[in-house]
């Protein structure tokens, strides 16, 4: 029997590491994608003079196809016999960090995958960083391109110490490291028959191993209010419970408010509903007339996050334009918004070496990465990010665009 | 209890479509009368309790298939839609058709049409139904994507998208683009169908061992071999299908980059 649930994971790793060749290589392995498609890539590879090309599976832009790079993240759908995948490949390119964050983002685990021949590079470093920032503890190891060096053992071995040990400088444990050859299948969907040495498990066995991110149930409630409707007599608040559950009757507390009251009904179009647990977008009523908006967050009196109008925070600056603690930005957490200044940058941190930079900095600029104190206008509610991650992470808005991502520490 | 798969993305889908009726309130949804567009428009009854507060736009380039018009009227009614028909009257009256050219004729009755609507109406952002899995170009969508004053999509340099934090509009954009339904695959969509018991256009369905698997004008739709007459069937069909859902339709097979180039003009 097939697990309902769909497991999402994203490729990173440096440029030329062979991302894009890894996922077209298991999709063409598995026979997941309709002759057309193959077809299509066959004919793309000999137009520009190369053997099937299994990275134009997902490269699909003219320039990514011309330059061989992949420019912007991708997501393709596949299936093993145990569960459906989400394939989430990224650009390896430091020019794109901004498009990895945005697919790693989206992710409930991650493979790294690092070139044997080449070794660790700057962009497997700064993807790692930002995939230990990015709380995604769920990690795969692949050493691809075997055939390079005749599938040595020694030579898996050294990279692989020196991967480890990059990881564990950033508190990141993999779940498994596998040597693959993405061109030549090794190790990816079939066992290697050149790797005797080794006797783990496949890259396609490493991902059925792989767990999905829980919804948070056994948590108290949190509901970031989203929007409130008029319906007819009604006044209707909708959200998405974070955390917890939701039933009709419940006492609850408003914040930023402070006020008090029950929850009348639970509203769910065409459904008769009583309550609603994490993970669901619901709407509510009230015994009271309170005052609800936008940004407010629903909890159990008394049992709620804390207000507060400074925000300690790892944050990754993604904007060409450096961020400079004069500067008015906007962050935005669940569906909570207000005005702020990073008031304070205790250290500036190269993503790519881990080296301190500048310790009370006064900017930060693209690609680093700060431990930062945020000064909000209005007070907001965060939780730590281990414990409710949806209230535990925010990102900045300058001008209409968002600059930066942060972790609540 | 815990959710299924076709819960956490009726969820997810839910969550976009109030975030973007937050943000803009001035939008409109694009219905192609499709499948993907109708289960979005079931999905936005859902969102806001029957009840859509703002308009529904069909692009008609008068090339429809007949079954399409009747689904739309019956259905505008029975949902009680404010429904929108764009057309480009002017090429139209000119006698435009694929005849003339395929990328001439979507770019002008689709693209050209659809940019007249939101001029004439000043639509802050538009409600589309496609998914990841129906093109390699659709893939590297984002939910919330800005389109420039000349409708440009600018797929080298898109905005960073996390955690459920969307693009708001800056002065330069046009219009955002807001795609609710990207992760979900064809799959779904028809299972979702079955299980909600959404209403679909008849020629989805095979006769004569023949079915359409997408469907749009009856110029440029082919269909697909098939005995799959019910939607039982079409699950099943589609679980062992190797066929891709698009092969049938004319727009994505011209050229190489012929959907890159439509798109980055605009096109849907």
């Amino acid at each position: 029997m097939i697990d309902d649930n769909t497991l999402s994971f994203v490729i990173v790793g440096h440029i030329d590491h062979g991302k894009s060749t890894l996922i077209g290589r298991l999709l063409y392995d598995t026979q997941s994608l309709p002759p057309d498609r193959i077809a299509e890539m066959e004919k793309a590879s000999a137009e520009r003079g190369h053997e099937a090309e299994f990275a134009y599976l997902l490269d699909h832009l003219e320039e990514e196809r011309q330059q061989g790079i992949t420019v912007d993240t991708t997501q393709v759908f596949f299936k093993t016999d145990k569960r459906h995948y989400v394939i989430i490949d990224t650009p390896g390119h430091v020019e794109f960090v901004k498009n990895m964050i945005t697919g790693a983002s989206q992710a409930e685990a991650a493979v790294l995958i690092v070139d044997v021949n080449e070794g660790v590079k700057e962009q497997t470093k700064r993807h790692s960083y930002m995939l230990s920032l990015l709380g995604l503890e769920q990690v795969v190891v692949v050493f691809n391109k075997m055939d390079l060096v005749e599938y040595r053992q020694e030579r898996f071995e050294k990279v692989k110490a020196d991967a480890l040990k990059f990881l564990a400088s950033i508190k990141i444990q993999p779940d498994v490291c596998i040597p693959i050859s993405a061109m030549k299948g090794d190790n990816v969907a079939d066992k290697s028959e050149n790797m005797d040495w080794y006797d783990g498990p496949t890259f396609m066995e490493s991902l059925d191993g792989l767990k999905n991110h829980k919804a948070a149930e056994d948590k108290t409630l949190l509901l970031p209010v989203q929007d409130v409707y008029k319906i007819s007599d009604k006044r209707i608040n909708v959200g998405r419970v974070e955390a917890g559950t939701i039933n009709a009757g419940d006492d609850i507390e408003i914040l930023p408010t402070g006020l008090k009251t029950k929850v009348k009904s639970i509203e769910k179009f065409l459904e008769e509903r009583t309550n609603a647990e994490a993970g669901e977008c619901v709407g509510f009523t009230t015994s009271d007339a309170v005052f609800l908006e936008r940004g407010a967050v629903v909890c159990q009196p008394g049992k709620g996050p804390k207000l507060s109008d400074r925000v300690s925070a790892s944050v990754f600056w993604m904007s060409k334009k450096p961020l400079s603690t004069d500067q008015k930005l906007t962050i935005r957490c669940a569906t909570q918004e207000t005005s702020c200044k990073v008031e304070q940058i205790k250290e500036r941190i190269n993503s790519s070496t881990l080296e301190v930079l500048e310790k009370d900095a006064k900017g930060l600029e693209n690609l680093d990465v700060g431990e930062v104190i945020i000064k909000t206008k209005k007070p907001i509610a965060v939780k730590d990010f281990n414990d409710v991650q949806e209230l535990g992470r925010f990102v900045l808005v300058r001008d209409q665009n968002i600059c930066a991502g942060g972790i609540v520490t | 209890m815990s959710l299924t798969h076709l819960d956490k993305l009726e969820n997810q889908s839910i969550y976009i479509i109030r975030e973007a009726y937050n943000q803009f309130r001035n939008v409109a949804m694009l219905w192609s009368i499709g499948k993907d567009s109708t289960t979005l428009l079931w999905l936005t009854r859902k969102a806001f309790f029957g009840r859509l507060p703002f308009p529904v736009m069909h692009i008609d380039t008068s090339y429809k298939f007949k079954e399409i018009y009747t689904f739309r009227d019956k259905y505008a009614k029975e949902w009680n839609l404010e429904l929108l028909v764009a057309r480009n009257e002017e090429m139209l009256a000119a006698g435009l058709g694929p005849d003339k050219g395929k990328f001439q004729c979507c770019n002008e009755l689709k693209t050209v049409a659809l940019k007249k609507a939101i001029a004439a109406n000043k639509f802050a952002a538009l409600y589309l139904g496609i998914r990841r899995d129906e093109h390699g170009i659709r893939a590297k969508e984002r939910f919330f994507s800005p389109r420039d004053e000349d409708f440009e999509w600018d797929y080298k340099n898109q905005p960073p998208e996390l955690w459920d934090q969307y693009k708001t509009k800056a002065a330069d954009e046009e219009h955002i683009r807001v795609h609710p339904l990207l992760g979900w695959t064809e799959l779904d969509i028809w299972e979702y169908v079955q299980r909600e018991n959404i209403p679909v256009v008849d020629l989805y369905f095979a006769k004569n061992g023949k079915r359409y698997r997408s469907i749009g004008c009856h110029t440029c739709c082919m269909p697909v071999d098939s005995d799959a007459d019910t939607i039982e069937k079409i699950v099943e069909e589609l679980k062992t299908s190797t066929v891709s859902e698009r092969s049938g339709r004319a727009q994505d097979k011209e050229e190489d980059y012929m959907m890159q180039r439509l798109r980055s003009l605009g096109y849907m």
